[in-house]
């Protein structure tokens, strides 16, 4: 099997995908991105903490315009996973209003963005129905 | 009264539009002389600059129209702030009168942005040879588009939507609706960029940018300026009569950044920054959101005018649906919002944006605003956002005698 990296550092791959978030030891504020303090309360200390993999999206739009180079259209999305707000493409879907509403449950994805030169697999993330509808359906 | 209040002396705008033989230079020039001449005073009155263009934010646009108009060597704050770039500019003219540095102060918006399109979500980058981590995220390939969107559109659609989500009662056509009603207003604004009155269905069938905002849902790019002379009290007592009938005050001049809420770097909380504002402006100011005669709020999408409704408390917490349903925010309703045709239809130069409301309300409560004038009009309110996030709220009062 082609050796694999993550689309972003909190993606956490192998048998059990889910993501990671930085959490403040003092307030318990979460984050994604690479700390300088706490936002929230000025602590300096985190720790890591696996989020849910499984959520219910908060809102929704479906990008039908969007920089030269991305395709359209898209769902973007915010999946509440347990408390915790994960930024994501709805995926495994029509990106059309009829499949996708707000408060719809999904559960966490994993899909290949691309290989590169070196044969190394990049994965990406999103988050699908939890009822994935049936192929001919 | 107290001492220390500040008040708008002259204020102006361009018309909004396409202005192809115009350039920044010119369109803050023209704003700038005509608040000046608005107000009765030159620039040689004036003891401070507040400026700002955002997409030429490093130029010194300050010192630019100073060198059009008048280089007088008063100290020049050139500022970008995003969509809160105008407000700013005005804030911080507002500061050093409050400040007793001087009595008199020059803000100017302006912008170029006609054709332009997206103006965030920048083109994506080829994916590398090798993946390699990149940034705060340990990225190995853009993200946009494929973590969420860095569209303003689709961003807005989802704060449009979340309301929806902690409220209920949105849709695809509630939304619409409000961009109807703003586009129907927009046919009293001679300045407006768009003043074409749309229907309903014209408006949902037209181009989807990022659901449920189509492209008349979308603030309208566009170019133009808008400038205002501030002054304080102690100065305004000694000018003419007629200066001082005209003169507003600014009983409110607030600016917030959005506090740390759970998911807020997630998806930009434009709420709470918004209520804070607005709550100490109706402190500051002594009145209420009952008092207000009318409200310029950043319609930078018809997603984001439903929630202002809320964050203002022009409603109930959870009731801007009904709010809207009842018809309040139209012009012949309870509490007008965007009567200039807001964003949407009037355009969103953006540094100007922050000035030109401002410019609308200052307008109604002078009673000069011709066909449009919200009768009887004594107190109204200007919001702007920017996102990152900056919100400026100024409430401005008719001079009492």
């Amino acid at each position: 099997m082609a050796h694999q990296i993550p689309l972003v550092d909190y993606l956490r791959l192998g048998g059990d995908p889910h993501l990671v978030a930085h959490q403040c030891s003092s307030c318990g504020a979460r984050y994604f991105d690479r700390r300088n303090a706490c936002a929230s309360c000025g602590g300096q200390a985190f720790t890591e903490i696996r989020i849910d993999t499984e959520g219910v999206v908060r809102t929704f739009t479906i990008v039908a315009f969007a920089a030269p180079g991305i395709p359209v259209p898209f769902v973007a999305a915010v999946v509440d996973c347990g408390g915790t707000s994960v930024r994501a493409n709805v995926i495994n879907v029509q990106p059309d209003p009829e499949h996708v509403t707000i408060g719809m449950k999904v559960r966490l994805a994993t899909y290949t963005v691309g290989t590169d030169a070196e044969g190394t697999e990049a994965v990406g993330f999103g988050f699908e129905p939890l009822e994935v509808e049936r192929d001919g359906r | 009264m107290a001492g220390d209040d500040v008040w708008i002396l002259g204020i102006s705008m361009t018309k909004f539009g396409k202005h192809p033989d115009e350039d920044i230079v010119d369109l803050g020039a023209e704003a700038a002389l005509g608040a000046l001449a608005d107000g009765g005073v030159t620039m040689k009155d004036m003891g401070v600059m507040a400026a700002g263009c955002l997409m030429h934010a490093q130029a010194g646009i300050g010192q630019m129209i100073q060198k059009q108009i008048g280089q007088t060597g008063i100290p020049v704050y050139n500022v970008a702030n995003a969509c809160a770039t105008g407000a700013t500019a005005l804030r911080t003219a507002v500061m050093a009168v409050k400040a007793g540095e001087c009595d008199l102060g020059l803000a100017v918006g302006v912008e170029k942005l006609s054709g332009a399109g997206l103006l965030a979500g920048g083109g994506r980058a080829a994916d590398g040879d090798t993946w390699t981590p990149h940034g705060r995220f340990g990225a190995v390939a853009p993200v946009d588009g494929r973590i969420g969107t860095e569209t303003m559109p689709g961003v807005f659609a989802q704060i449009g939507q979340e309301y929806g989500y902690r409220h209920g009662g949105t849709s695809f056509e509630l939304f619409a609706r409000i961009s109807e009603k703003n586009h129907a207003h927009s046919t009293l604004n001679p300045l407006a960029s768009y003043s074409k009155r749309m229907s309903l269905e014209e408006i949902m069938g037209d181009v989807m940018i990022a659901y449920p905002n189509t492209r008349p849902m979308c603030s309208a790019n566009c170019d133009g300026a808008a400038a205002a002379v501030v002054v304080s009290d102690a100065r305004l007592k000694t000018l003419d009569p007629d200066q001082r009938r005209r003169a507003v005050k600014i009983a409110a001049s607030i600016l917030t950044s959005d506090p740390w809420e759970e998911a807020c770097q997630v998806l930009p909380d434009v709420n709470t920054l918004t209520r804070n504002a607005a709550t100490t402006a109706y402190e500051q100011a002594g009145v209420g959101p009952e008092d207000l005669d009318l409200v310029e709020l950043h319609d930078c999408f018809a997603t984001a005018e439903l929630v202002h409704y809320d964050n203002l408390m022009l409603c109930p917490e959870g009731g801007a649906v009904d709010f809207f349903e009842s018809g309040a925010p139209w012009r012949d309703g309870s509490m007008p919002v965007n009567v200039s045709g807001g964003l949407e239809s009037k355009g969103h130069p953006i540094a100007a944006t922050g000035i030109a409301n401002i410019w609308e309300v200052a307008t109604h409560v002078r009673g000069e605003a011709g066909d449009r004038q919200i009768e009887g009009a004594r107190v109204g309110l200007a919001h702007v956002i920017g996102l990152g996030s900056a919100c400026g709220v100024h409430i401005l009062e008719r001079a009492a005698s």
